[in-house]
């Protein structure tokens, strides 16, 4: 090999061009690595806005703060006044605020008006005793609430913030009175919807979703493992029937693609339209959803039939055993911890589902629990799809503590899935 | 569910499988059956006989049980409910005398029982074909009586959307214009800009993380990305409301521009986001199933890593990473709720992802979610965007599904 004269060799005879394509190359080898670590850091960071923002705004959510006040007797057992106005005047004796129109209604914003009333409603049904004030303990305002948590500045103008000089002032003596408490917001958890953010809750929502998914599962979980096992044991590979088999497989791999909305449209047009079901209803919820799980469980059955050794079937038949029993008490057995994993995992998708249950028109504003499947229903996903669209500061809030509640709950079903494989897996290796 | 007599009657069908159950075991174990006693047809036990008299009698009674559950909200009556026991009754009696009687010699009563629990569980994975079925049904019944009213060329071609129609009759704009051009770019440009976050950025996840990264960094990330398919889309939906597309906006302000919060940009980065895990998964399987030989022969002629990765793994695994990007491409049409929350519902026909634009997903939703009545040209506009959806989806699915399976045939 001839180098033209003057280059230089470095000590290993190799020419100052390869040195710098190596450079280059190196820096090329560099780069695409730190492409990589980028892509990585991307995604993490992803993750991490999403959960932080979720939990920055939810978990201010978690309390709610209560005002207790008196309504002296003479006034609660007016019957010329309304509640309202009982409760105008109570908090105004409180306050020692000037009478007048104005300021009862400002004085109502600052607490939870419904709550207040409904409490004075009962307590006159139960006949409480005339002789003694009676003690109001209800939620504030959610706009109270958002300034006692401090996401309302006090010293931005008064026309930027919807609660007024006065009111603040007002909020100010009562929790400097002690009569202002801040609670566990027990509500989310144990009331049903509400158009007041503060006495809203989930109560509904999470029983409906747990209703739906019961009735999915209970479908999709029998078909799609059996419909797995068909295809896995007992579908001809050859001729006609094996050409029915992988239209089956082409098909059934289709159907898990589909958009879930389509789902939806399904519903909506044959159980809803065609067959004439209510909408709105946990039955048609719980159908439209098992017909989305099934392809998924079909697909995760059938991964775990597979990873079954095929010699335990043919030694099983070899003994003289029947297909059926070689494949239910060998076969299927040994997939059972797979095929639950991958069902379970299905669920907890489904239960996140939130299109497919638009359509069938689960938009309605449902504030009591379905006492059977065909009663009126409403689903966590899209109670915080509702939720969200209120503009709110008290709903943000309560949207986002709704989503940390539906994490949590898919993280325990998956924590779940894993422990039960986990369990199984040992159960079956001793 | 006040009403007991439904409880009733499933309480007597549990008894009567109970008690068919018995009688045929009793019967068989007296006679000594051992079914055919032929090599190829396997022996039957007194259990096999009794299993299949009491699931005979069972399956009976729950047919009709089901029937009359449904009919029964139709007539509802004391003298329904009578008839409706009786023929019960009769149908599972017969169903139980014919059974137990049958317990006899000759009757292979397990072979007998295993045909017909393959044919039953042929019959759960037609469930699958049925589905389809229902869809491409409904869709095209629904589609059919919109293209009634509007043309199918003006659906696909018309430039004009806005579907309202009057409440009274002979309003300004009473019929509504379908055209449907607008809705598709609107979804053509969200799902371009998701695809151009979570094409590179899930391949090179799945190539650093199967070839570059650490045990203990892919130990720590994989699950991660893993969390980021498990979240639901509503919850995407909201995250693009409250954090990306009021930071979008707020980057846009400092920059002096006016962008809303609303707009194709904040659903797309999100819905990026979403893909991610599904793109990194299926580019890992595909990239995976490049033999390290392959690898072997490049590092062997001197390549670095990088190169070999750029140059010959990424390059047979092509075909499999289309099938990857097409499958996202398809998620990505069909995904509902983040549009419907961050995109915005006005009908732009704009290439700016800074506006707000509306999908076929947004659409559908918008149509349907109102009290309509259901024959309206509103909503029946729906299921025509949603065949449109269905036929693209299916088509990228078809296509990627073959091309992936094409390509894992290659290198086993």
């Amino acid at each position: 090999m001839t180098q033209a004269s003057g280059t230089k060799f470095d000590e290993f005879g190799v020419s100052p061009e390869v040195v710098a394509r190596m450079k280059k190359r190196r820096s090329a080898e560099r780069r695409f690595r730190l492409y990589g670590r980028f892509a990585v850091i991307f995604s993490v960071c992803a993750l991490a806005w999403l959960l932080i923002s979720i939990l920055t705004t939810g978990l201010s959510a978690f309390t709610q703060h209560w005002i207790i006040f008196d309504v002296e007797t003479e006034i609660w057992s007016d019957a010329d006044k309304s509640d309202r106005q009982k409760i105008t005047l109570a908090l105004g004796q409180r306050l020692g605020a000037a009478e007048g129109r104005e300021s009862g209604s400002e004085l109502l914003q600052i607490v939870s008006t419904s709550a207040a009333r409904q409490q004075l409603t009962r307590s006159q049904e139960q006949g409480a005793n005339l002789q003694e004030p009676l003690i109001i303990s209800v939620p504030v305002s959610d706009l109270s609430d958002q300034y006692l948590k401090g996401f309302i500045d006090r010293d931005s103008p008064e026309s930027e913030r919807k609660i007024s000089d006065q009111q603040i002032r007002w909020i100010e003596r009562l929790r400097e009175e002690g009569a202002i408490q801040k609670r566990f917001n027990r509500a989310l958890f144990l009331n049903p919807d509400s158009r007041d953010p503060e006495r809203a809750g989930l109560a509904t929502s999470i029983f409906g979703s747990i209703m739906i998914l019961l009735i999915a599962s209970g479908l999709a979980l029998p078909v799609g493992v059996g419909a797995a096992i068909y295809l896995d044991s007992f579908a001809p590979q050859t001729g006609w029937g094996g050409r029915l088999t992988q239209f089956l497989e082409v098909n059934i791999n289709n159907l898990a693609a589909v958009p879930s909305i389509v789902f939806g449209l399904l519903g909506l047009a044959i159980f809803i339209n065609f067959l004439g079901l209510p909408r709105s209803i946990p039955v048609v919820g719980g159908l439209v959803l098992a017909l989305r799980m099934f392809p998924v469980i079909v697909i995760a059955s059938r991964a775990a039939l597979q990873a079954v050794p095929a010699s335990l079937t043919d030694s099983a038949l070899s003994l003289g055993a029947s297909r059926m029993q070689a494949v239910f008490n060998h076969r299927v057995p040994l997939a059972a911890p797979g095929i639950l994993t991958g069902s379970i995992i299905g669920m907890a998708q489904a239960l996140g589902e939130t299109a497919p249950l638009l359509m069938i028109g689960m938009v309605a504003f449902v504030t009591t629990a379905p006492a059977s499947p065909m009663d009126p229903a409403t689903a966590l996903p899209v109670q915080i799809f509702l939720w969200s669209g209120s503009a709110e500061a008290a709903w943000a809030e309560r949207t986002s503590a709704a989503i940390i509640i539906l994490l949590i709950i898919l993280m325990l079903i998956n924590a779940l899935a894993i422990i039960l494989r986990e369990r199984l897996q040992r159960a079956r290796k001793l | 569910m006040s009403d007991p007599v439904p409880i009733y009657i499933l309480l007597m069908i549990g008894a009567l499988m109970l008690a068919n159950y018995r009688l045929s075991y009793g019967r068989a174990s007296r006679l000594g059956l051992r079914g055919v006693g032929d090599v190829d047809i396997p022996q039957a036990q007194p259990r096999h006989y009794a299993r299949l008299s009491a699931v005979v009698a069972g399956l009976t009674g729950l047919i009709i049980y089901f029937s009359g559950m449904t009919l029964r909200v139709e007539a509802p009556g004391v003298l329904f409910d009578l008839l409706w026991i009786l023929i019960l009754v009769a149908a599972t009696g017969l169903a139980s005398v014919f059974t137990i009687s049958g317990t006899r010699e000759g009757f292979a009563a397990r072979a007998y029982t295993e045909r017909m629990s393959e044919s039953a569980l042929m019959g759960l994975s037609l469930v699958a074909v049925v589905t389809t079925f229902g869809i491409v049904a409904s869709l095209l019944f629904e589609a059919t009586l919109f293209f009634r009213d509007v043309s199918i060329l003006e659906f696909l071609f018309g430039t004009q959307w806005s579907p309202q129609t009057a409440i009274r009759a002979g309003q300004v704009g009473q019929s509504g214009a379908f055209g449907a051009i607008p809705v598709f770019a609107g979804t053509f440009l969200v799902t371009l800009i998701a695809l151009a976050v979570a094409g590179p950025i899930g391949l090179l996840v799945a190539i650093y993380l199967s070839e570059y990264a650490s045990r203990r960094t892919r130990a720590i990330v994989k699950p991660a990305i893993e969390v980021l398919a498990g979240i639901p889309t509503v919850v995407y939906g909201f995250f693009a409301l409250i954090s990306v597309g009021p930071a979008i906006r707020n980057l846009a302000d400092m920059l002096g521009a006016n962008v809303p919060t609303q707009s194709a940009l904040a659903a797309g980065l999100v819905m990026g986001i979403m893909i991610i895990p599904l793109v990194s998964s299926l580019s890992d399987d595909v990239i995976r199933a490049v033999p390290q030989s392959v690898r072997d022969g490049s590092t062997a002629l001197g390549a670095t890593q990088s190169e070999t990765l750029k140059g010959v793994v990424f390059r047979s695994a092509l075909p499999g990473i289309i099938g990857a990007f097409l499958l996202a491409i398809s998620r990505a049409i069909g995904e509902t709720m983040i549009v419907v929350m961050a995109a915005g519902r006005a009908a732009n026909l704009s290439a700016n992802p800074f506006e707000s634009v509306t999908t076929v997903t947004v659409q559908i939703v918008a149509l349907l979610t109102g009290d309509q009545l259901f024959d309206s040209p509103r909503t029946l506009a729906a299921f025509a965007l949603g065949l449109v959806l269905f036929v693209i989806t299916l088509i990228l699915n078809i296509v990627a599904l073959s091309v992936v399976n094409r390509y894992r045939r290659r290198f086993e």
